[in-house]
């Protein structure tokens, strides 16, 4: 594996992490939005709270970590993106604000007036940031997005059926993995909220399949380079997708939780996996490719040794937090 | 498409120096306050002192709300250097970005140990929780260099080769993380970073005592945040006096600008107020020999002024010039806040009973926020008209998409509407806990409700660790 290569599988990674931890918060806000009037959605909001309290600002990271890999191995590729893509990668932006500063005051919110409004930004910017993140994705994925300086399109590059086919199946998926996630957590701490969860978590996966399956359609049309490389190159992991994500569905129309997690999770690596072998040896499908993006080799080997680090010292760091917090040893006393 | 490309370039300077003039103040205390929450934890438990116990839990749940919004706020700003500058990030990310990916570690560390650190404090082990804080401390200061270095390298850009297409085209890593500027952008920084969140805080407590409320808590918050930022505030006049002389070799037309010199010679005076105009000095008062003296110790050393810079390559000057007058100003002023505590202790006299230190006091915090500012500002925008110095011009490096103008009012927006936000929640925090110390006739030490009292419901500050 050369070290642009190498690079790339980092920047995956990160994006995966963040797909899936990073996802699962904002899916969390998904839920916050749907649990109903102030009383009745008390018990799951509380549970929602107490879940992502300790981890999201780590798990936000990951999307700080993609950016700095991205601008610093593949600064065209960054330039590109971030210029063509203006439109919602700014909404996406001002959503992360709005999100991060809602949760922080949700609980020092002087009053019900205060804490209401708070809920009520954390959520729905919960599901406008990765559905825009997704539209970006899908701009990018469908060849949308030309190298140079906002060379694309300001608005087709991102209004269009892939963009919001993935933006869609983004919110999909991260309601979906909140769910799973958040059923296990309520086992630890609030069993009756266990179904409650179960029956959104089957929703939700019954959702991203359906639009899943919508998308090959979309795809065809719309994106026929992506859709043929997915399925000429990317059909094992679109198939472990499908069949980890049924996996998933089974165990829980069964009421099994354990094991779901994993399930879960693994139908949607393979989903962001299968986006990036589809389009190898492309970042910009159809304008460039990794090795020309990539910066020298000095930068990527300092990316990598920075990686490398990461890996030592950031890895058990999670593994702690993650511990910690499954174990309840992280909780919110109030102030 | 037709668009205002200057009105573009205005929008997008505008935006990102709101946005991070914003942020800065947030990173401040970011790498400020968990030194301060330490440092009251280990007292708390070294001592059995219940009040040191009680500000460390307080000041932590004020760490966590600018934590909560300084990651938000710089996530906006790395967002920011796509949507706004994607030419510089685009030509020189492969070594501009290096410092951001050291950064982004120490951030990951800071983010994680925050978190259990603030979640920490009922079940953890008094010593677990607080090692678990050290991490959130020791990377605050590794981000700030990384960050700063970044910085360092817009002015004093080094450890790269451009290529015929104008991308970087090789880099040292080591030398573009340690160029020239690093060496004294990084500790001015850094001690920045100490000087705000120690006077900020320490103001709160100064009010306090000025309000008549001299018992240990309120005294302690005072000391633990005044002591380091008065030890920080000397060591930052001379860091700042060598960052000047190191501004001066490496930029002279930044070094002009801040001292308003417009031709150069020896003999130079220092300027303090004034502006330039067409290429005299306006008001102010000036005094004789002085910026050649601080410059080079003596009286002869010659300061290169504006004449010798390309028009085209000259930065504004007054709001450089002010800035720099204000920071200097304000600086100075907290080093003989400093002194004056001291003299306050060594003629043993109470600090609680001497109000004009207390006034001064009070007011320090928001003094250093501006210093800060106005520091940030000599650094930027003394650097222009480059974004990299003397390599890529900042209206060579704007984006050409369209809609900065509108982003810049919702940004302008959103975050007035952050900033209430944030004052307000803290307000709130500060009448919550006067409620409960109220209601606990004193000091919430052992209030009622659990989430006053470190380590555990069942068990007081006073008792023995678990």
């Amino acid at each position: 594996m050369t070290t642009v290569q190498g690079t790339a599988v980092v920047l995956w990674l990160g994006l995966t992490a963040y797909a899936v931890f990073g996802g699962a918060d904002f899916g969390a806000g998904f839920w916050d939005l749907t649990a109903g009037a102030t009383k009745r959605g008390a018990a799951a909001r509380a549970l929602i709270a107490d879940a992502i309290g300790p981890v999201w600002e780590a798990n936000h990271t990951w999307l700080i970590f993609d950016l700095v890999i991205l601008w610093t191995a593949f600064p065209p590729a960054f330039a590109a993106i971030m210029s063509t893509l203006f439109v919602p990668l700014t909404l996406a932006a001002l959503g992360i604000v709005l999100r991060g500063a809602a949760f922080a005051f949700r609980p020092v919110a002087p009053g019900l007036p205060e804490r209401r409004a708070a809920d009520a930004v954390f959520a729905i910017s919960s599901i406008v940031t990765p559905f825009f993140l997704g539209a970006a994705g899908g701009g990018i994925a469908s060849g949308r997005v030309p190298a140079g300086n906002a060379a694309g399109d300001p608005w087709t590059s991102w209004l269009n059926p892939t963009s919001m086919l993935v933006g869609s199946l983004a919110v999909a998926t991260c309601a979906y993995l909140a769910a799973v996630f958040l059923v296990a957590d309520a086992r630890r701490s609030q069993p009756a909220l266990v179904d409650y969860f179960r029956r959104r978590a089957t929703l939700a996966a019954l959702a991203a399949g359906a639009l899943a399956v919508a998308g090959i359609g979309v795809l065809r049309v719309d994106a026929p380079v992506l859709a043929d490389e997915l399925t000429r190159r990317g059909w094992p992991l679109v198939v472990a997708s499908a069949a980890l994500g049924t996996a998933a569905l089974v165990l829980l129309r069964r009421g099994i939780s354990r094991g779901t997690r994993v399930l879960a999770v693994g139908a949607v690596v393979s989903v962001v996996w299968g986006w990036g072998v589809a389009q190898y040896p492309d970042i910009l499908p159809g304008s460039l490719s990794l090795a020309d993006a990539a910066a020298p080799p000095g930068s990527l080997e300092a990316l990598l040794v920075v990686f490398v680090v990461a890996a030592l010292v950031i890895a058990p760091s999670l593994g702690l937090l993650y511990y910690l917090a499954q174990r309840s040893r992280l909780v919110h006393r109030g102030l | 498409m037709l668009y205002d490309v200057a009105a573009d370039l205005l929008a997008a300077r505008s935006q990102m120096a709101f946005t991070l003039g914003f942020h800065i103040i947030l990173a401040c205390l970011g790498v400020g306050l968990p030194t301060m929450v330490l440092i009251a934890n280990a007292i708390g438990l070294r001592r059995n002192d219940p009040a040191a116990l009680l500000l460390a839990h307080r000041w932590s749940t004020v760490m966590a709300v600018t934590f909560a919004v300084g990651a938000v706020t710089g996530t906006v700003l790395s967002f920011e250097m796509g949507l706004l500058w994607p030419v510089l990030m685009g030509r020189f990310g492969g070594a501009f970005g290096i410092p951001f990916a050291i950064e982004g570690l120490f951030f990951f560390l800071e983010a994680i140990f925050i978190a259990i650190y603030i979640y920490g404090w009922s079940r953890l082990s008094p010593r677990a929780h607080l090692l678990s804080g050290i991490p959130v401390a020791v990377a605050g200061i590794g981000g700030t260099f990384s960050v700063v270095a970044a910085n360092s390298w817009m002015n004093q850009p080094a450890g790269f080769v451009l290529g015929a297409d104008g991308r970087v085209a090789a880099v040292t890593p080591f030398e573009v993380i340690f160029n020239r500027a690093t060496f004294y952008e990084v500790p001015h920084m850094l001690l920045a970073a100490y000087l705000v969140t120690g006077f900020l805080l320490a103001s709160v407590y100064a009010l306090g005592l000025l309000r008549g409320h001299a018992d240990r808590y309120v005294r302690l918050g005072f000391l633990i945040p005044f002591v380091i930022a008065a030890l920080a505030a000397p060591l930052q006049v001379a860091v700042g006096d060598v960052a000047a002389r190191g501004v001066l070799e490496d930029q002279p037309a930044k070094f002009a600008a801040m001292e308003l010199i417009a031709v150069g010679g020896s003999h130079q005076p220092e300027t303090i107020g004034g502006i330039l105009v067409d290429g005299k000095v306006v008001g102010g008062i000036q005094i004789p020999n002085l910026a050649s003296i601080l410059a080079g110790f003596s009286p002869d050393t010659y300061i290169p002024g504006l004449d010798s810079i390309p028009v085209d390559e000259q930065p504004p000057t007054a709001i450089v010039h002010l800035s720099w007058n204000a920071m200097v100003g304000i600086g100075t002023a907290l080093v003989f806040l400093a002194v004056w505590g001291l003299v306050l202790r060594w003629r043993r006299r109470d600090y609680a009973n001497a109000r004009w230190f207390l006034r001064a006091a009070s007011i320090a915090g928001f003094a250093a926020v501006i210093a800060l500012e106005a520091g940030w500002i000599v650094t930027e925008v003394g650097r222009q008209p480059w974004v990299v110095f003397k390599i890529l011009r900042t209206a060579d490096a704007v984006t050409h998409a369209p809609g900065v103008q509108a982003t810049f009012v919702a940004v302008i927006v959103l975050y007035t509407g952050l900033g209430a936000a944030t004052l307000l929640a803290l307000r709130g925090l500060r009448r919550r806990w006067a409620g409960q110390d109220a209601a606990a006739g004193g000091r919430a030490y052992g209030h009622a409700m659990d989430e006053a009292i470190p380590y555990g419901p069942h068990q007081g500050p006073e008792g023995p660790p678990p």
